[in-house]
């Protein structure tokens, strides 16, 4: 299925997958940024892609992980991991195994903690360099990747960044292709079991289901429909902070620190 | 001499035409198998023909004498020019019976010839043009060559030269009709069509000798049990055997062209063309000899032919670049079966959309325009527009509707269908409520636990989807205790009576019977139930939903209904089996192949030519498709009304809809607030 050349090395790249869940009804699926994470894979020219997913292997994770090979695929590697694993040891072995260049997952799992932070311990724990928010691959050569950066209100910043790399992507990543029931009800899952780490703490955890809080209201007083357009459409306006250029990697940590320290983020 | 050369050539145009016919069979058997009776079949083809098949062709009385003449004295002919030519054998009446089927076949042939003289547009030009001639070089000549063998001319009449004259004129008909048939001129149609007939993939739609009327619309069910098997068509050779068939049937009569919205809309959709590029198809080849309208496009007027081709084994529909079809003339189907219905061959052309869209949805995840999204809708919130399903009867917050699971058992079960999430569709149903309340009818809804019925998933291809929701929804049927379903849209209406029922679980079946509201109605105003006031003095015209009229046969229920509550009705040009399709079918509205002009536009013209003041409609698809045309500069837009909210406009002593007091539960929200 993979588009192959004998000329050039293929770019090899993993999609971290996850199991979904729909937010009206509950029921898996696909994962949003998951799936637009594999689209972005399968535009890459050259690309020899490979799904991976980390976890439970049971008759709804399996429907799930399935509607990522309706998007063209033979197979999907599953580590098997017991309900409520710490799955990080274990991607981080299987990465560090198949070595790929590049690493792409969605910012943020749609079950189970969802905190968002994997993305960021793998790359602490492998030593790689992460880029968020992405919206699109633009070249990859000699070993640098050129990479688009979303930024809020359709901003794009450009970015060049030396491989093997993780990234991670929101919903300004291309939409995903449909899922054909064919090749996913055909392709193989191909399971194999991994270090199983298993996460005490979240053992402790009591989950209940959340409230939804109600939105505050904007108010825009505007006599006009031309204000308030203005006003649905201004920029969100940032008052004080400042950039710091040019400073040493303490210096900027130092800045991020006291920031968080009168933000009371950190007491 | 001629003694000598007419045998030689009846008897090798025999021998060639059974060459042919071996060859062309061939190439149907590339097909899918599929199973049918053969002497059962070839058993019943004249019942089919004489039956089925003149009931389609005598909807044009000129076109159908002429084929009896011609048709008819062709077969006569022929089975007698081989008995008194081939034979020899002319003594008696035979030598006068074949002059007199000949002249027969030259009369019907003339007939041909004028039509053929300015054919309308949607006939096939190239080698047609020259079968009316064709048909009278046999006739003649077969008509001449006889007259000698019943003495009317001596034996030598004219010489050599004459008679190697009328054997070239003979030798010519010969060859069109007789080995032309097998081996693909237009004659194809009659050995093709008669085994079409024969073998046909849904036996069931012709009438039996009791007079039963032979309808079958249901898609067929695809079989999801072989999880390797490839799914859909994607090469002609995917087609069954017998769908085949069909396709070489065709007499490129281009009725399915005149009929079609989509055609006249100027989407890239020609059920004929579509047709002959199976053929082509079929064969290998391209599509440069089709000699009919292409198929419409928006940007460039019309498709030149010969920039598609295809193999048997080929796809049909190029992942890239073109092959035999492009995705968007399969997308552009809105399933009104216009064509099937007035298809003089019989031929299935909603069967074989379907089939190849099935390819493009569940192999390819090709599904265009909002598809994908509906799909996955109705995947996680069974229903398409992504609505909490928990949220099914909240627009009935105010009207107590007895629900299913409490009360398990009830005359009626009201099927309400995804219009609960829809405005405009909500007033239908509540008027559709108040009727049956005043009509003290014993019903009971769903609620939560109905789904979409899975009407457009499947004809967006997706059968998994579409079984799925039809397993789902026919276990929490089998739980409850009713009469009948009754239900205001036809899409689940058809889906519901006639696609079902392939599905119930072995040992179980679908043992009630489905009513569309306005057969429904119908009956509560025949049996005396529902107290009308008629006198609305209006004048209305009635747009018949495809999958009420042309899919169930129901024309007459709703115009009764209209009749009952006094209301002038003037028919449209095209309505009954005629009627134009709304194109809010086949998942259309969600794929939205762009087009010259909008199907719904188009049928609110047949709307204004009326010059009725309302239109009254049976399906929320119609509702929304026609409510949502624009007038044209100048002219008040013409109302759009469900039947059943013409009903309950015309109740007598109005009941309140709600048993339980509206002001009462309203106030006592007021005093929680305050409190
Ligand atoms: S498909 Fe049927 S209606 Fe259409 S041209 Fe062929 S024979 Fe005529
Ligand atoms: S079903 Fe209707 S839209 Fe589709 S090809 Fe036939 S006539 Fe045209």
């Amino acid at each position: 299925m993979q588009p192959e050349s004998a000329m050039t090395p293929a770019l090899e790249v993993t999609v971290l997958v996850s199991i979904g869940r729909h937010p009206l009804t509950g029921r898996v699926r696909r994962a949003d940024q998951d799936a637009r994470g594999v689209e972005l894979a399968r535009s890459l020219a050259d690309a020899e892609v490979r799904l991976l997913h980390a976890g439970e292997c049971n008759e709804s994770s399996e429907a799930a992980l399935r509607g990522y090979l309706g998007m063209g695929f033979s197979e999907l590697a599953l580590i098997e991991q017991p309900e409520g694993a710490d799955v990080l040891p274990a991607l981080s072995e299987a990465l560090d195994a198949t070595s790929p260049h590049l690493v792409i997952t969605g910012e943020r799992a749609e079950r189970g903690e969802g905190s968002g932070l994997l993305p960021y311990l793998l790359a602490e724990r492998l030593g790689w360099p992460l880029v968020s928010g992405l919206a699109a691959v633009e070249s990859v050569e000699d070993g640098m990747a050129t990479l688009l950066q979303a930024l809020p209100r359709g901003q794009r910043r450009r970015l060049k960044i030396r491989l093997p790399a993780i990234v991670t992507v929101d919903d300004a990543a291309p939409t995903p292709r449909q899922s054909a029931y064919g090749p996913a009800r055909r392709g193989t899952l191909e399971t194999s079991a991994g270090e199983v780490c298993n996460d005490d703490e979240w053992a402790t955890w009591q989950v209940q289901p959340a409230r939804p809080r109600p939105k505050r209201l904007k108010i825009v007083k505007a006599a006009s429909a031309r204000d308030r357009f203005k006003a649905a459409a201004a920029k969100a306006e940032g008052t004080g902070g400042q950039v710091l250029t040019d400073v040493t990697p303490t210096q900027g940590a130092e800045a991020i620190l006291t920031l968080l320290r009168d933000e009371e983020v950190l007491r | 001499m001629l003694d000598i050369l007419l045998p030689i050539l009846i008897f090798s145009a025999l021998a060639l035409a059974a060459i042919g016919a071996v060859r062309r069979i061939r190439l149907w058997r590339q097909g899918r198998p599929s199973p049918v009776p053969v002497l059962r079949g070839l058993a019943a083809v004249p019942r089919r023909y004489l039956v089925d098949l003149h009931h389609v062709v005598a909807r044009d009385k000129v076109m159908s004498n002429t084929h009896v003449a011609t048709a008819g004295g062709f077969v006569a002919a022929m089975g007698l020019a081989i008995v008194v030519h081939g034979l020899g054998l002319a003594e008696g009446v035979l030598g006068w019976l074949l002059l007199a089927a000949s002249a027969t076949m030259f009369a019907g042939s003339l007939f041909v010839a004028q039509r053929r003289r300015n054919p309308p547009a949607r006939l096939s030009k190239g080698p047609w043009m020259r079968l009316p001639k064709s048909l009278m070089a046999f006739s003649l000549g077969i008509f001449v060559v006889t007259l000698p063998a019943v003495g009317v001319l001596p034996a030598d009449a004219g010489g050599w030269l004459v008679a190697l004259v009328l054997a070239a004129v003979v030798a010519w008909g010969l060859a069109e009709l007789v080995f032309g048939m097998t081996w693909g001129g237009p004659m194809k149609h009659a050995f093709a069509g008669a085994l079409h007939l024969a073998f046909h993939r849904r036996p069931e739609r012709f009438s039996d000798k009791r007079g039963g009327e032979g309808r079958s619309t249901g898609l067929k069910a695809l079989d999801l049990e072989d999880d390797q098997a490839p799914l859909g068509v994607e090469t002609p050779a995917d087609f069954t055997w017998n769908q085949l068939l069909g396709f070489d049937a065709c007499v490129q009569c281009g009725r399915c062209e005149a009929v079609c919205p989509a055609f006249a809309a100027g989407q890239p959709l020609n059920p004929k063309k579509l047709i002959q590029d199976m053929v082509v198809g079929m064969a290998g080849g391209s599509d440069a000899h089709y000699a009919g309208s292409p198929y419409p496009s928006p940007e460039r007027g019309d498709k030149p032919v010969g920039e598609h081709h295809g193999t048997p084994h080929g796809p049909i529909v190029a992942r890239e670049g073109t092959a035999l079809v492009d995705a968007e003339t399969l997308w552009s189907c809105t399933t009104c079966r216009a064509c099937v219905e007035e298809c003089p061959m019989m031929i299935e052309h909603v069967d074989a959309i379907v089939d190849m869209r099935r390819h493009l949805t569940l192999e390819e995840g090709a599904t265009p325009g909002k598809g994908a999204e509906v799909i996955d809708n109705l995947i996680a919130t069974d229903n398409p527009g992504g609505f909490d399903p928990g949220g099914r009867l909240n627009w009935a917050a105010d009207l107590d509707l007895p629900l299913m699971a409490d009360v398990e058992r009830a005359e009626v079960l009201l099927w309400l269908g995804d219009g609960v999430f829809d405005m405009r569709n909500q007033r239908t149903l509540r008027a559709l409520i108040k009727v049956l309340r005043a009509a003290d009818v014993d019903f009971a809804v769903l609620g939560n636990e109905e789904r979409d019925s899975g009407d457009v998933a499947r004809r967006l291809g997706d059968e998994a989807t579409f079984q799925s929701l039809a397993r789902r929804n026919i276990a929490t049927l089998s739980r409850y205790r009713f009469e009948s379903i009754v239900t205001c849209d036809p899409h689940s209406f058809h889906v519901l009576k006639n696609e079902y029922g392939a599905l119930y679980p072995q040992g179980q079946d679908a043992d009630y019977p489905v009513w569309h509201h306005s057969t429904f109605i119908n009956q509560l105003i025949e049996s005396g139930r529902l107290p009308l006031a008629p006198g609305q003095a209006q004048r209305v015209t009635y747009h018949d939903p495809c999958y009420l009229g042309r899919y169930n046969g129901e024309y007459e229920a709703p115009r009764a209904v209209l009749r009952a509550l006094g209301v002038e009705l003037v028919e449209m040009q095209r309505s009954g089996y005629r009627s134009r399709c709304c194109g809010g079918g086949g998942g259309a509205p969600i794929t939205d192949v762009p087009g010259k002009q909008r199907i719904p536009d188009m049928r609110m013209g047949d709307v204004r030519e009326t010059q009725a003041e309302q239109v009254v409609v049976g399906c929320p698809q119609c509702t929304a498709m026609l409510e949502g045309v624009v007038p044209p500069a100048g002219n008040e837009a013409t109302a759009v009304k469900d039947i059943a909210e013409m009903v309950a406009a015309a109740l007598d002593n109005t009941p309140p809809a709600t048993p339980a007091s509206h002001d009462a539960a309203a106030s006592q929200a007021t005093e929680e607030v305050l409190s």
